[in-house]
Order: C-alpha cells, then structure tokens, then sequence
C-alpha cells in the first residue's frame, strides 16, 4: 500500500500517527482512505468545497502534485506520499 | 555588491581570521572579498537568525542589516544563542549587534528597530545582496516574498515547527517564489505557532545554519543553491527529505500574469484583523473574567465549572486546580457538560480559552466566561509560585 507521510502539525489528528498506510489507486483515493481512517485530517486538508487547502502541498515522491495529474495522479504500492503544510514558525 | 565601491583589501588581521576561507580554492580571496563587499539583511533575530547571523558575521560579510522590535526574555534562551542570560530585558537588536561584534568587528551592522511592513520594506531592503527570512509569521513571510521579488533580492528561506524545519531558496531569477510554492496562508488559528505549540531549541540552528550556508553560496556564486529545492528536515528521526519546486505558472507575483505589482495588506491577505489599539478595562468584557475574580469565586466556594483547555503535558508544568479537557478534545466530551452550568475557561494565554468559549456558546452554554491572560496572568495576580512556561 502507499505510504502517506504525515507532517508535524497534523499528526494530533491523526492519532499522532507520522505515516499512515492508505489504500488506493490515486493520490485522491489514498487521501480518501486517509480521512477515513482519520476523520480529523479532513478539514485540515479540504476547504468547505471539498478542494485540497492551498497551504497543503502534496508530493508524490518529490514532485508536487500539481504539476502531475493533481489528485488524479496515479500511485504505486512502493510510492510515498508527503503532506507538506506551510508552517512559519522562525523564533 | 554596490557599484560604487571602492576597491576592497583584506587587513592582515583579516587574512589570518579568514586563512581557512582563503586556503578553500572555493572561497579564496576573491571570493572572501565578495562576502566582505556583501551586504546580507536578516529579518528577526530570533531562532533562526542567531546562528545566522553569527555564521554570517564570523563568515565575513561586510554589512549585515538586522530587522527586529523584540526584547529578550528568558524564554528565548533556550534557541536563540546570539542572546545570553545577560541581555534579559535587553533590545534583540543591541545584543544581537554586540555578539555580532565581539564575534567580527570587521562587520557594519545596521540596525532597524522596526516591525517590517509594507509601509518601510521596499526601502529597508533595497540595496541588499541577499535577504534571509527568520520571521515567526505568515504576514511577515508573505511580505518578504513579495518586497525580494518585487526588487530581485534572493530571499533565503527557512521555517520551523516542533521537530520539523523547511529550507529553500527563493525569488532568485528565474526559481520560484514562496507564492509558487504556498498560493495561500492558512486561516488564523489553524496552524499554531512555536509559543502554543513548542520547538525543539536546536532546531532553528539546523534550519539557520542550512539559511546561512546558503547565503554565502549565493553571494560567492559557488555550488549548487536551494533553488527549486524545498528541504525538509525531521529532528525526530534525524531524517532529511528533499521536494522540487517548480515557478509556477499561475503565480500571482512572479508568474507571466502577475496581478501583484505592489506591497499589499498582508494581514488582511493572511486573514488577521488589524488590532486597533484600544485599551480594554476588565469589566468592558462581559465574556472575560479577572484572574483574581477566578480565585474569589474559587475561595468562595461559588458554584461553578473551572475547566483547563490546554494539553496534559502542559497541566503537568503547572497547574491551578481546573478540569483539564484539552482543546481538541472539547467537541467530543461536550454531552458530559451541563449547558446551563456556568463556566470560566483558562489556557496559558487565553487564546485556546476564547475558541473554547466559543465553541460552548456555539452549543448553547449561555453562561461562559475566558479567564483573561490565561495562567500566567494567574502567576503575575494571584500566585506567583505557579511557574511561568
């Protein structure tokens, strides 16, 4: 199964968890089988359309997936998937 | 580097300081005079921009500019080691600028006691070879994208959080910018920030060190940079990740259809009301409560619900007696609350207290009320003997 790297900041809701296991043939199923399995990630990672945050990157591998086929990018079972957050902290 | 500058000499003094720069054919003296014609701004001098700018002065840079407002306190001694335990209650800038000289009194250090804004940014950083982001928030990090892109300063970038740190380069000539990267800010309040949500102290000196190395490459014109590189680190698991980054094409700065020409409101744009600054009396606040009417009510056994919303860990540090019901945890364990009770929230500020009392009134609890300044307004009104974290 891909494996979904889980950031720092959301990993209180994802039972603190920092990667999960989620079944799928796309980055959107896997995202999916993600929220199911941890229903708190969901509005951290939608907007109230239903559309992935714009301060939420996600990587397959290392490439954004939005210079692939976004949430329709086909994954592998060896694939990682990385949620990268904005984060700003500096002091 | 300036135009205008007169033909630059190292001082035998400066030679022998610099001689393992001058042996490395990557640096040399050519190179060692580019970083003394160099003239580096960085913005705060907090976590990340101790080491930096400690690494930049010992490094050599001519002129580093220092951007920040803020006083020391005893908080900051965990990470920010341009500060000592003698500079308490001192300017950052003016014991920033000391270690700096005692470090290099080759070094010009220029001072803005300011908060960077779209008012003076343009003009503080122009001028500079290379900009290097420490800043703490997202308005700050926006507004230092745009002013470097908008002049072609490269800003070199760095951001932390708990165990984890970003490092890149931006806004080079033709790499991307933060917009590319980040189009948007979160909402307020989603992601916290290291006061509510801690850092691991050597941390910042990992990413700083990682901002540093990178702005002297880029001013020696050596090696390959950041640039289109975002990397990740993970102190946990000592791990480092590497993402590419692409100029996006839709970037609404650096993009062939930019709609941004000009600084804007970046607090407005990160969804951050400009406070005005009006003082608030203790009884203006019908929703807040004194620390010190807390403990009345609590010595006269006055019948109500205390609850605490911060986290266990934070309970164990200190505590003063309230229910503790993490904040993440309120809207699950709301049906064991009785809505017609009357409650006082408290956190360790008084901002989780206020979504909780918030989140109550959202439910139908009538009577709720934020315990103003949270428990370290308790250590400063009621009892001091409860430590401050």
């Amino acid at each position: 199964m891909p494996k979904i790297l889980i950031p720092t900041p959301l990993r209180q809701f994802a039972g603190g968890s920092d990667a999960v296991e989620a079944a799928g043939a796309t980055i959107g199923e896997c995202l999916e089988a993600l929220t199911a399995q941890h229903p708190d990630l969901r509005r951290n990672l939608y907007n109230d359309e239903g559309k992935l945050r714009s301060f939420v990157n996600i990587y397959l591998n290392d490439e954004d997936i939005r210079y692939l086929s976004k949430t329709g990018t086909a994954v592998k079972d060896s694939d990682t998937i990385s949620i990268v957050p904005s984060i700003a902290g500096g002091r | 580097m300036s135009a205008t500058a007169v033909p630059v000499a190292l001082s035998n003094e400066e030679v022998l300081r610099y001689s393992r720069h001058l042996i490395l054919p990557e640096v040399g003296m050519e190179g060692q005079l580019k970083l003394k014609q160099a003239k580096v701004l960085c913005i705060g001098t907090g976590g990340l921009g101790a080491p930096i700018g400690m690494y930049l002065a010992a490094a050599g840079i001519g002129t580093i500019g220092l951007v920040d407002f803020d006083i020391v306190d005893r908080t900051n001694l965990q990470r920010q080691i341009i500060h000592g335990t003698k500079d308490i209650g001192k300017k950052k800038l003016d014991s920033a600028a000391e270690t700096i000289a005692d470090i290099n009194p080759n070094v010009n250090v220029v001072k803005y006691e300011v908060a960077l804004s779209s008012e003076n940014a343009l003009q503080i950083m122009k001028g500079y070879d290379v900009v290097v982001d420490g800043t703490d928030n997202f308005p700050t990090r926006y507004l230092v994208n745009d002013a470097c892109v908008l002049l072609g300063i490269p800003n070199v970038y760095g951001s932390i959080f708990r165990f984890e740190g970003q490092s890149t380069v931006f806004a080079t000539k033709d790499g991307p910018c933060y917009r590319c990267l980040y189009p948007e800010p979160p909402p307020p309040g989603l992601v916290p920030s290291c006061a509510e949500g801690g850092v691991l102290g050597i941390l910042p000196g990992m990413i700083g060190v990682m901002q540093a190395t990178e702005t002297v490459k880029l001013i020696l014109g050596k090696g390959e940079t950041l640039t289109g590189r975002l990397v990740l680190y993970d102190a946990l698991n000592m791990r480092f990740r590497e993402m590419r980054l692409r100029r996006s094409p839709e970037c609404p700065i650096c993009g062939p259809d930019r709609t941004i020409h000009q600084l804007i409101d970046y607090h407005q744009f990160c969804g951050i009301p400009q406070q005005p600054a009006q003082p608030e009396p203790a009884a203006a606040n019908p929703g807040e409560i004194d620390p010190a009417d807390v403990k009345k009510l609590l010595d006269a056994k006055h019948n109500f619900v205390f609850i605490d919303v911060r986290e266990p860990h934070e309970y164990q540090i200190c505590n003063v007696g309230a229910t503790l019901i993490p904040l993440g945890t309120l809207p699950q364990r709301l049906k064991e609350l009785d809505p017609s009770a009357e409650y006082v929230m408290h956190c360790k500020s008084g901002m989780r207290s206020g979504k909780a009392c918030d989140l109550l009134r959202q439910n139908g609890f009538t009577n709720v009320r934020n315990m103003k300044g949270g428990i370290l307004a308790w250590s400063d009104k009621v009892d001091p003997s409860v430590p401050k974290y």
